[in-house]
């Protein structure tokens, strides 16, 4: 990894000096970033392990003779499978209909006016204040009584409730010149399609920005879900592996195995989206 | 907002009113609702009404099926103040919420500092501090009581190859909190970490290059310039911080019950048995609302001072 800072700093335009501070924060920044990828790589080491070598002492650093043995069983056991698709239809649902909610509140907001207005905003922009889990004893019952216990929508609707979003989309809209959309309006376009053509597009960056926490936050909920869901086969996949440690026993490759593929898709989802991760913080949260 | 008021008036005028057809004023008036409904329809179902269903229920003896329904008035918000578990959950929280807060600023803090960097190696950085924050808790507390696990976890086998005795982390009363906050710290660092980043991203390099024109060295520009411009960022992610700390469950729920003899359960998990183990509705909603009401002191009196340091710069 060393060898990588050397073509890196040659890039940049000035000439760099290793001078003792630069070099000194470098190995140090190495070195913290191999402490916090430590836990993740014993979990992997530990997966490739066959199950008795887990269990002996003293520990052995890497596996004698790896193999894939855990994942084929857990995968089929097959619940790994139905989870993950549970989860991908709740965060798709929360994601999508978080934008679209939080895209038309904060154009209402920002952009018309109507009785009320300033009150409501004052009310949305309190619920910030509101911490989700004060509100699972009475939202269960609200759940029961509406029957969607163990339902999708018992576990998508009360996600998509995102007073932040709002503010934070409501902030960006207002910094938006008007003249696009008294152009758009020229042209004979309504409110509604000035929402989709002009303003959607102009706010892609933070949309972008808004959907992949949401999509992360929706996908790791771990406390309302598992409220919501007794029944193993609609549980998403942090829910269901809580119970892995008492199903599996003491198999640790196995529930080492299963961790990894649960953690999976959202480091792949982050290594790709990486840069509009870092950027989405700074519009959201520094301006927020 | 007055400024607002201006370009409001341009669909009023002739040309466009005559395009509209027939000038409807009832949709021009009431028009912005229907973008705002769909959320608030949302906020209203499922915030507001839990918010006042569970005042309501604070008031009576609910059970889960909220078949009966007794009246208590003050009871349950009397019991609450003399239930030492209340009181023990509180200070589990408060506990965690100060043991884990610095390091959760300052590591925060280092990593923005060593990781602002272009190239292969800032990417390899930013990953590696950030990735933990994207993982489930479930993932995360598998991964770490393996890792605590006395015998063949890590932790205990670095112990043992350094000749030290094993400690058995998630069953041991004063080592079990001290097990989650670190977990803790490697979980959800990153994103105090990103916050902290954009900040330093956002300082123009001019400021440098002035303070190296002037004879600055890397510390003096450290100390002088960017901790100093970084302030408000701090005041910011320590706000977020305590309320985040606050809201403690997933973690210490899954590593450790709550235990060893209570030794970690936060309010969160009390309200939750109160609720689904006790199955006493009334009880728990009580206990929500002070839960919330500490959150609400804590966001305000941080905002107050973030904002009256605001004013002064």
């Amino acid at each position: 990894m060393t060898t990588a800072t050397l073509p890196a700093a040659h890039k940049s335009s000035r000439p760099v000096r290793w001078t003792f501070p630069k070099a000194a924060s470098a190995v140090g920044a190495v070195i913290l970033a191999v402490i916090w990828l430590v836990p993740l790589l014993w979990a992997l080491d530990t997966s490739l392990k066959p199950e008795p070598e887990t269990t002996r002492a003293p520990i052995t650093w890497l596996p004698e003779a790896p193999t894939a043995d855990a994942y084929r069983s857990v995968i089929d056991q097959g619940d790994l499978i139905r989870w993950f698709f549970n989860s991908t239809i709740v965060s798709v649902l929360v994601t999508s209909l978080t934008l679209v909610v939080s895209v038309l509140a904060a154009y209402g907001f920002s952009r018309t006016k109507f009785p009320g207005r300033r009150v409501l905003f004052g009310m949305i922009i309190a619920g910030i204040l509101v911490p989700p889990q004060v509100l699972i004893v009475p939202l269960f019952q609200e759940m029961t009584g509406l029957g969607l216990v163990d339902t999708y929508w018992g576990m998508v609707l009360p996600q998509v409730v995102a007073p932040v979003m709002v503010f934070v989309l409501k902030k960006f809209f207002d910094g938006i010149s008007r003249d696009y959309e008294d152009a758009a309006r020229v042209d004979g376009a309504s409110r509604w399609r000035i929402v989709w053509s002009v303003m959607v597009p102009m706010s892609r960056p933070i949309l972008v920005a808004v959907g992949i926490f949401t999509f992360i936050g929706a996908w790791n909920n771990f406390l309302w879900p598992f409220i919501v869901t007794t029944d193993p086969s609609m549980m998403t996949i942090p829910v269901g592996l809580a119970n892995v440690q008492g199903s599996y026993g003491l198999r640790y490759a196995q529930i080492m195995a299963s961790a990894v593929l649960g953690g999976l898709p959202l480091l792949i989802v982050y290594a790709l989206f990486q840069r509009h991760v870092v950027r989405g913080v700074g519009d959201a949260g520094i301006k927020g | 907002m007055a400024v607002e008021t201006p370009p409001r008036v341009t669909p009023g005028t002739p040309s466009t009113a005559a395009k509209a057809g027939t000038g409807q004023p009832w949709k021009e008036r009431w028009g912005g609702l229907f973008f705002v409904a769909p959320f608030l329809l949302l906020f209203v179902l499922f915030m507001l009404w839990p918010i006042v269903s569970g005042l309501w229920n604070s008031f009576f003896n609910t059970s889960l099926a909220g078949v009966k329904q007794e009246f208590l008035g003050l009871q349950n918000w009397r019991d609450l103040f003399g239930d030492p578990a209340v009181r023990s959950s509180l200070k589990n929280t408060l506990v965690f919420t100060a043991m884990s807060t610095p390091p959760l600023v300052i590591i925060a803090l280092v990593m923005a500092l060593l990781a602002n960097r272009k190239g292969l190696l800032g990417w390899l950085l930013r990953f590696s501090y950030f990735a933990p924050f994207v993982l489930p808790a479930t993932v995360v507390t598998l991964i770490w009581v393996w890792i605590y696990q006395p015998g063949f976890g890590l932790v205990n086998g670095l112990l043992t190859a350094g000749g030290y005795a094993e400690i058995d982390w998630l069953n041991t009363e004063n080592r079990a909190m001290l097990a989650v906050v670190i977990t803790t710290v490697w979980w959800t660092v990153g994103f105090n970490f990103l916050l902290y980043l954009a900040a330093l991203q956002g300082i123009p390099a001019q400021v440098y290059e002035a303070a190296a024109i002037d004879g600055a060295n890397g510390r003096q520009q450290l100390f002088r310039i960017t901790l100093p411009l970084l302030s408000r960022t701090t005041g910011l992610i320590v706000v977020l911080q305590l309320v985040a700390s606050l809201k403690i469950f997933d973690q210490i729920y899954l590593m450790t019950d709550g235990g060893p003899n209570y030794a970690t359960r936060p309010i969160i998990q009390y309200i939750y048995e109160s609720g689904f183990t006790s199955y006493r509705i009334g009880y728990a909603s009580a206990i929500s609302y002070l839960f919330f009401a500490i959150i609400v002191i804590v966001a305000l009196a941080q905002f107050k001072l973030f904002s009256g340091r605001g004013e002064a710069e």
